[in-house]
């Protein structure tokens, strides 16, 4: 087995990969510094216990059939689902995580508010390229798989140029920022034209009302178009069965947001639906120290998104697409 | 009442019939010379090396693949790809067969049909071991149609796969009963399945060309690029699984057929070039941004050029080809003609394989250099899948030949009855 994931990428992405994740672990222990306040402060703490921790939870790793998985077979779509169905669902899914890790979650559901259309605006003038959002999303959206799902890349760009394409996603962030240079975060765009969902042939992916390109992870068989659909690569897939950290794991959980995802399936960020629909901002708003990152409801006139969009010149990324992204930048 | 119960049992007795025949038809399949049980044991093993390896991946997830976020397609959909073009190919046997009323051509038009089966089940097969969940097969009964390009695939590939069980199923068991099939049973369906093997390969170009995320893709020749790489490279293909059909199986196959296979493949590669020209000319000369992809594929890129000469390999087997294919007396030196074919087959299958699929992935939209080539893993499901389709076509090949010759027919229905049938068929032929 470990062969096999040895074997997984090129030698220099390899390279490029292994040091990324370096610098990633280097940040996960400021972080867990910085960000005392929150309230999740408590469970940081036992972040050095991750390898002993997770190493537990693949040796709990489920095999064999049981009733739960003749229901996970016959399990509808969600847009099909009634209440009651759902309940039944939301507890199969606990009592796994329960046999799985041990852990007791509230997994919730909260649907999409009328009236309003989520949106991101950033500023690249504050934004310096520290990668706080890409670790306190890791963790807000229990991500355990190898090689590890971070929803936001940040790139780094000259100032002279926007295009994404001549920009380094893996420069080194102990050492940002660099003079002349100009640091993106790029992640989901919740575009209102979305070429994934259009692409998914079992509409395991949909836009929802308030905007948010969500998946349902029991019915998305894997195929992978929608990731060559996608032009900001927000698109993900678990190469392996993620293996969560019991004690750090969140364990206030969405359906359609950040409940474990088995292996073999697409998933992506959903502007932490399970925080934003409940009247809180997005894990990576919360992690910025720059305050680079403006979130809210762009139908409403008096939120900060929308006046951002009112007085700034912002753009988005690959306009020429038509794909109409929610993720707007400007600079102050 | 009577007149119900006879009825019942008639077609009671045309059902066992049925059954029977399709026993007979395994047994058949099942028996053979040592050369043939060797074939088909060789070929069983690498099933089963394929299918090791296929387990492997669903226990221990795509890690076991060289694919990644950036390269999310590989070697198996590269297959796919390729493998629908030799499918619609069949359709080049179809036509001439029945629109243009070859009969040299009809004698061995069910061997296409069934090529084109055994082609859809490896592009099934490398379907179902490219997708993360194989067991939620049954959420494909909720398909995204009309938006979908891939749910339409589904539709277009399994209906091809139906059209081409059925007709040749069709004209075996009436030639296996030594009956005269009912043309209404199958003509209007030979027609439909001309239209629809264009349409497999149409949609499966238009599954990338719809992508805007793609700029490689993203063009508008890619589904005729698509059809024509399959008329050139089509024929090769059929013109050595009916070269080895002759040889083995010893089914007189008119040498009027090969020279039409021959001729079409003179005329499609090289419209396969001119429009492989226009693409190159269109990205190199406007070398914007979008031509990457197209260097990385050819010159390579910042360093990565794991491309390179898997690139220029496949256009030289496809240049060697084009000027084997245009040798006047060619025909007449089966060894070149089998070196041709092989060159062309396998330039088209890097081609439209790997050489489509990877530039599409690189660079990423963020701008990402990632390559791939594929895991030993990767490796042997691809060779297990190959095997299947090879495994299936040799059955398939072996009895319907001992169906076309008479070897394998009814023992129920009477033999007079059967040899009639069999006169009027030759005699049908021959005219």
């Amino acid at each position: 087995m470990t062969e096999l994931v040895k074997l997984r990428r090129s030698k220099k992405h390899r390279e490029r990969a292994r040091q990324a994740a370096q610098s990633r672990a280097a940040q996960r222990d400021e972080v867990v510094v910085d960000r005392a306040l929150s309230a999740k402060s408590a469970r940081r703490g036992f972040l050095k216990g991750l390898g002993v921790a997770s190493a537990t939870a693949a040796a709990v790793g489920t095999t064999g059939c049981d009733d739960g998985d003749w229901d996970k077979f016959f399990q509808s779509h969600y847009k099909e689902m009634n209440a009651a169905e759902k309940a039944k669902v939301f507890e199969r899914i606990q009592k796994e995580q329960k046999k799985t890790y041990g852990t007791d979650v509230q997994l919730h559901d909260p649907p999409p508010l009328d009236g309003v259309r989520f949106a991101f605006a950033i500023s690249l003038s504050r934004c310096n390229g520290n990668r706080r959002c890409v670790t306190a999303c890791q963790e807000e959206n229990n991500q355990g798989g190898d090689p590890t799902i971070a929803y936001i890349k940040v790139l780094e760009v000259d100032a002279g140029s926007l295009l994404p394409e001549h920009g380094d996603l893996y420069f080194d962030d102990e050492t940002v920022p660099q003079p002349g240079k100009v640091y993106m975060p790029v992640q989901c765009n919740q575009c209102d034209n979305p070429p994934c969902t259009k692409a998914c042939p079992v509409e395991a992916t949909w836009q929802e009302k308030d905007g948010i390109v969500v998946v349902d992870y029991d019915w998305c068989i894997g195929c992978r178009y929608c990731m060559a659909a996608c032009p900001y690569e927000a698109r993900h897939f678990n190469f392996t069965e993620p293996k969560l950290n019991p004690a750090t794991m969140n364990t206030q959980q969405g359906y359609l947001s950040n409940r474990p995802r088995p292996k073999g399936v697409v998933e992506k960020c959903h502007f932490c639906l399970h925080r934003t629909r409940n009247g809180h901002y997005p894990a990576c708003l919360e992690a910025c120290p720059t305050g680079a990152r403006k979130f809210g409801n762009i139908l409403d006139e008096t939120s900060e998104v929308a006046t951002v969009l009112r007085e700034k010149r912002v753009f988005v990324l690959k306009e020429e697409l038509n794909t109409i992204p929610h993720v707007f930048y400007f600079f102050e | 009442m009577s007149t119900t119960k006879h009825k019942t049992t008639s077609t009671e007795r045309l059902m066992a019939a049925y059954f029977r025949y399709w026993l007979r038809m395994l047994a058949y399949a099942a028996q053979g010379s040592r050369a043939y049980y060797v074939w088909m044991g060789s070929l069983a093993v690498v099933i089963v090396i394929g299918l090791y390896n296929w387990v492997q991946q669903l226990k221990h997830g795509f890690v076991v693949t060289n694919l990644s976020d950036q390269v999310s397609w590989g070697a198996y959909i590269a297959n796919f790809t390729f493998l629908v073009g030799v499918a619609a190919a069949a359709v080049l046997l179809v036509v001439p067969a029945y629109a243009f009323h070859r009969d040299d051509v009809k004698k061995v038009v069910l061997l296409g049909e069934l090529l084109a089966v055994s082609a859809i089940v490896m592009c099934l097969g490398f379907v179902v071991v490219d997708i993360g969940h194989p067991e939620r097969a049954l959420h494909l009964l909720r398909l995204n149609l009309p938006r979908s390009m891939l749910a339409w695939d589904v539709v277009v590939l399994n209906g091809y796969l139906l059209l081409n069980l059925h007709i040749p199923g069709y004209l075996l068991w009436k030639t296996y009963r030594g009956e005269r099939p009912n043309k209404s049973r199958y003509l209007p369906l030979v027609f439909v399945s001309m239209f629809w093997a264009v349409s497999i390969h149409t949609v499966t170009a238009f599954l990338y060309s719809g992508l805007g995320a793609r700029p490689f893709w993203n063009s508008a020749v890619l589904a005729p690029r698509f059809l024509i790489s399959a008329f050139a490279g089509g024929p090769p293909i059929l013109l050595l699984a009916l070269y080895l059909v002759r040889q083995h199986l010893k089914f007189d196959i008119s040498g009027s057929v090969f020279r039409m296979l021959l001729n079409i493949v003179r005329v499609m590669l090289p419209i396969h070039f001119f429009l492989f020209g226009a693409e190159m000319f269109t990205e190199l000369y406007t070398d914007a941004h979008h031509a990457v992809a197209v260097h990385y594929l050819y010159f390579g890129h910042e360093g990565a050029n794991m491309l390179v000469p898997y690139s220029w390999a496949s256009l030289l087997l496809n240049v060697f080809a084009l000027v084997l294919f245009f040798q006047k007396d060619i025909l007449h030196k089966p060894v070149w003609v089998g070196i041709a074919c092989v060159s062309l087959v396998v330039g088209i299958w890097m081609e439209k394989g790997m050489g489509l699929l990877i530039p599409g992935f690189f660079p990423t939209p963020l701008g990402d250099l990632v390559e791939y080539i594929p895991s030993v893993t990767e490796f042997w499901v691809c060779m297990g899948i190959w095997a299947l389709g090879i495994f299936l076509y040799s059955g398939m090949a072996k009895v319907a030949v001992a169906i076309l010759q008479g070897d394998l027919r009814d023992p129920s229905s009477s033999s007079a009855a059967s040899a009639k049938g069999e006169e009027e068929k030759d005699g049908g032929e021959d005219a």
